[in-house]
């Protein structure tokens, strides 16, 4: 219920962004920098003058962006190489699965930081490089529904009706994979976020003036101890966001597993 | 040399790799088929009837394999057709009825849908242009077609799938229809609708049928011709009045002795000992452990399936 209401108000945010923030994000406007939290400007402001609960609010564009462009080429991908290798097996199966575990071998941000690092700096290769470490998990989820739904009878009946291998596994396998997957990419939306704060507040992500909350965080960086309120808010807002889609993803999950059910 | 007009599998020999070796499922299975006949095919659970059929649909996945043999279907040997040539075969002259109906139809399509697709892909048209002959064929198997065209297999009654089954197996009028165990999941009286209507529908469409099954009564009843198997061998063909007047397999007597008749006196007769293990078969004839009527050369060399009348082909030393 919680995390519902978060992701919701999450959502709203991103959507009226214009309507809700009192100021520009991006204009500087030195006269007025470095301000404390004051009626004028809720959340002070950064070094540059510019309001931070602007800046936060327009950042939930950034952060909805990011995490719907990742989840959809993560998933696009995941779910491919998933059901391929879950419905040939094999040598396929073998070949894909390892590519997999190089992908898994290594811990997520360090890959995403070096995928980042490599593709250049800027948000649309982090999105890239998020996408590239956040597959792996779909592939092997696809990849186990795949090879549960190829052993079913109607699999069987329906290569008796001649239906090529293409059109088995795009018509057949893949719908009745992607309940799981969803479900799956829902509880990941959270890892997203904080890759791409972390990929941000390191400055492989987006670039300034862009006002993504892992950027703005590592703006008020050397301002931390006299002008906290600059890493504070957007900080803040991370860890109440990751945490609504935390507990919305347990949400489902409970809904989903009738075991867990009462 | 062609024994039957439509089909004709010689020397199938079909092995199963697993982590305790290699099942020996298929050791040499010779079956043949005139156009509109119908052959039945019985014997124990784990003889290799539907292996044998899953064989002439080029079913056979991993970590199953063909090693040995040729099934011809008048004038193609299916096991050298590529897998584009074998798709444009399956559904189209071969069709498929499978033992669990509702299990054999996909849960999160409509059935009309899963009916049309069938149609459109052995005739070549789209899904949409299926759909008039998607409701022939539902009216064709005693099914309201208003009624069902929409339904999920789930909302099905399991002798209502089998009807869709056979809908989407003879709209496509296959020269060859394949009936795995079709009747197994049904209930009697279903049992007997089924079959009659399969009877009707068969004739109409002219194709042949391979009917699979564990009671020798359905196969006879349905069947021209029974081909009897055990382990992995086809061990006697006959015609359907013959294989019970004048079985002269010791299986095949074995089986016809284990039947009950009602009123009669004398025990019931079973076949001792168990089907043999087919990862370590036994040598020479797979049956020489079980038999009453074996001698020295049933344990060496394994019989081939030869005529003893016409007819009545048999694979047992006793008569060679």
């Amino acid at each position: 219920m919680v995390g519902t209401f978060i992701v919701l108000g999450f959502i709203l945010l991103a959507i009226f962004a214009p309507l809700l923030s009192p100021y520009d994000p991006i204009k500087t406007n030195l006269p007025e920098r470095l301000r404390p939290p004051s009626k004028e400007h809720l959340f002070g402001t950064d070094q540059f003058g510019r309001d931070i609960l602007s800046r936060v609010i327009y950042g939930a564009r950034i952060e909805v962006w990011i995490i719907f462009l990742v989840t959809v080429i993560s998933g696009a991908i995941g779910i491919g190489v998933g059901i391929t290798a879950g419905y040939f097996g094999g040598l396929v199966d073998e070949i894909l699965m390892r590519i997999t575990d190089i992908f898994l071998a290594f811990p997520r941000l360090i890959l995403a930081m070096a995928l980042s690092a490599m593709l250049g700096r800027g948000l649309t290769n982090a999105i890239l490089a998020i996408s590239l470490v956040e597959w792996t998990v779909i592939a092997r989820l696809a990849r186990a529904e795949a090879m549960k739904i190829k052993s079913q009878p109607y699999i069987e009946a329906i290569r008796a009706v001649g239906a090529s291998n293409f059109r088995i596994l795009f018509l057949h396998v893949l719908p009745m994979c992607l309940s799981p997957v969803l479900v799956q990419l829902t509880l990941r939306m959270g890892t997203i976020i904080l890759t791409a704060a972390g990929l941000g507040f390191l400055g492989l992500g987006a670039q300034p003036p862009t006002p993504e909350w892992g950027a703005i965080v590592s703006d008020g960086r050397s301002y931390l101890v006299q002008q906290w309120w600059i890493s504070t808010f957007p900080g803040l807002f991370i860890a109440v966001v990751v945490l609504g889609f935390n507990l919305l993803g347990d949400g489902i999950r409970d809904i989903l597993d009738p075991r867990l059910r009462r | 040399m062609r024994r039957g007009s439509l089909l004709d599998i010689s020397g199938l020999r079909v092995i199963f790799h697993t982590y305790r070796g290699t099942i020996k499922a298929l050791n040499g299975v010779e079956l043949w088929l005139n156009e509109e006949e119908r052959l039945g095919v019985v014997g124990e659970t784990g003889c290799g009837k539907s292996v044998t059929a899953l064989s002439v649909m080029r079913l056979i996945e991993q970590p199953g394999e063909i090693t040995e043999g040729s099934i011809w279907l008048n004038d193609k040997d299916l096991l050298k057709l590529s897998e584009e040539e074998m798709d444009r075969i399956r559904g189209k002259h071969i069709s498929m009825i499978f033992q669990e109906p509702i299990a054999a139809l996909n849960p999160v399509f409509k059935v009309g849908f899963q009916v049309a697709e069938a149609i459109a892909h052995s005739q070549g048209i789209t899904i949409k242009d299926a759909y008039p002959q998607v409701r022939e064929a539902l009216e064709m198997v005693g099914l309201d077609w208003q009624r069902t065209i929409d339904l999920y297999a789930h909302e099905l009654s399991g002798g209502m799938a089998q009807r869709v089954m056979i809908a989407m197996a003879l709209a496509v009028k296959p020269k060859l229809l394949i009936a795995d165990e079709p009747t197994s999941a049904l209930d009697v009286t279903i049992q007997a609708q089924i079959l009659e209507l399969l009877d009707k529908l068969v004739t109409v469409s002219q194709s042949a049928v391979v009917l699979i099954t564990h009671d020798l009564g359905i196969a006879s009843e349905f069947c021209d011709r029974v081909a009897v198997m055990y382990a992995g061998n086809v061990v006697e063909i006959a015609t359907s009045e013959e294989i019970f007047s004048q079985p002269l397999h010791p299986y095949t007597k074995g089986l016809i002795d284990s039947i009950p008749v009602v009123g009669r006196s004398k025990e019931l007769a079973g076949i001792p000992g168990v089907v043999p293990d087919l990862v370590d078969p036994p040598s020479g004839c797979r049956f020489h452990p079980r038999c009453k009527e074996v001698f020295d050369k049933c344990h060496t060399e394994l019989p081939s399936l030869s005529q003893v009348k016409p007819n009545h082909y048999v694979a047992c030393h006793l008569y060679q």
